[in-house]
């Protein structure tokens, strides 16, 4: 396997993100500057966290022109691989509209930092398949628009496809509509999240369930299936 | 060639919730200003456009307002052109 963490200006999860994907899981990776057009190589390609182009106009309103994400239709429409947006990257696609939605300001109007709990709405996927149905788990978030918004349309067909990966759980942190942390597209290889798993992949942050996500990713497709 | 100002605008949807606007608004009335409602916070983004006409300038923008400007999910947009001497 063979894992790509993009760089844009102004990204800065991007180390951290490498560091779990190379070092902890020894997983051949490499830093992807956002100028490069060729995913070919790559089983799994992040778009990490950050604030790309200083969040100017929207969060990831003028990432999503950049070279590299105008390459990624045509790998997801291969299904060369699973690509995943972690928080600016997760705006990033929405903007792009290669995920459903928007990422808007969250109620409180501030930044929030901290460990959040979520629960576990569909483990038969790539990225979740090392968790179980329901389970709740601890990441840490650190946005200021991370409120999820989409059309009622949009939001009964991510129901009805089981497209909400995870919920926030006992508090809603920004104002999300149906609690919605993290999301899949209809092709079940496209994954954003708000949450950072990368920030808490090792104990010494805290429970380390973010590192079970990368494994997921690791050990192939294999989704268990749903109660 | 004429050359327009234009000015785009873009603010939320008015379905959507603008906590931005609720915040300036509680400090509008705060600040003793009275009989205020509906506040919303949004941008504008203005610059200048060469063009042939006052119709293809406006095409021009409304093209890169639906692209790029204004996220349709969470905004709507308007277009104000003003013909430059």
């Amino acid at each position: 396997m063979r894992a790509a963490v993009v760089v844009f200006p102004g990204s800065n999860c991007d180390h951290d993100t490498y560091y779990v994907l190379k070092d902890l899981l020894g997983i051949e990776t490499d830093l992807l500057w956002y100028r490069e057009t060729n995913l070919e190589r790559y089983d799994l390609i992040v778009l990490p966290g950050g604030f790309s182009y200083g969040d100017y106009l929207r969060a990831g309103a003028i990432a999503r022109f950049a070279p590299v994400v105008q390459a990624l239709p045509e790998y997801i429409e291969r299904g060369r691989g699973i690509v995943l947006g972690i928080c600016n990257g997760f705006q990033i696609l929405t903007e792009a509209g290669l995920l459903p939605g928007a990422l808007t300001k969250n109620i409180s109007q501030r930044f929030i930092c901290k460990t959040v709990k979520l629960r576990v709405e569909n483990n038969a996927t790539p990225l979740t398949h090392l968790f179980r149905y329901g389970e709740i788990i601890e990441l840490p978030i650190a946005h200021g628009e991370g409120r999820y918004i989409a059309p009622r349309e949009t939001l009964e067909r991510l129901k009805r496809n089981r497209q909400i990966l995870l919920t926030y759980y006992e508090e809603n942190p920004n104002g999300s509509v149906e609690n919605i942390a993290a999301i899949t597209d209809e092709t079940g290889t496209v994954f954003g999240m708000m949450p950072h798993p990368e920030r808490n992949s090792e104990r010494l942050f805290g429970t380390g369930d973010g590192l079970r996500l990368f494994q997921g990713v690791m050990q192939g497709p294999a989704g268990t299936p749903l109660p | 060639m004429k050359e327009f100002l234009v000015r785009v605008l873009v603010e939320p949807k008015p379905e959507l919730l603008d906590p931005q606007g609720q915040a300036v608004e509680r400090a509008m009335i705060e600040l003793g200003l009275k009989n205020i409602s509906g506040t919303r916070v949004g941008k504008l983004i203005k610059f200048r456009l060469k063009a042939i006409s006052a119709q293809q300038a406006r095409e021009r923008v409304s093209e890169i307002a639906q692209k790029f400007l204004a996220n349709p999910v969470i905004e709507k947009y308007s277009i104000e052109l003003e013909e430059l001497e």
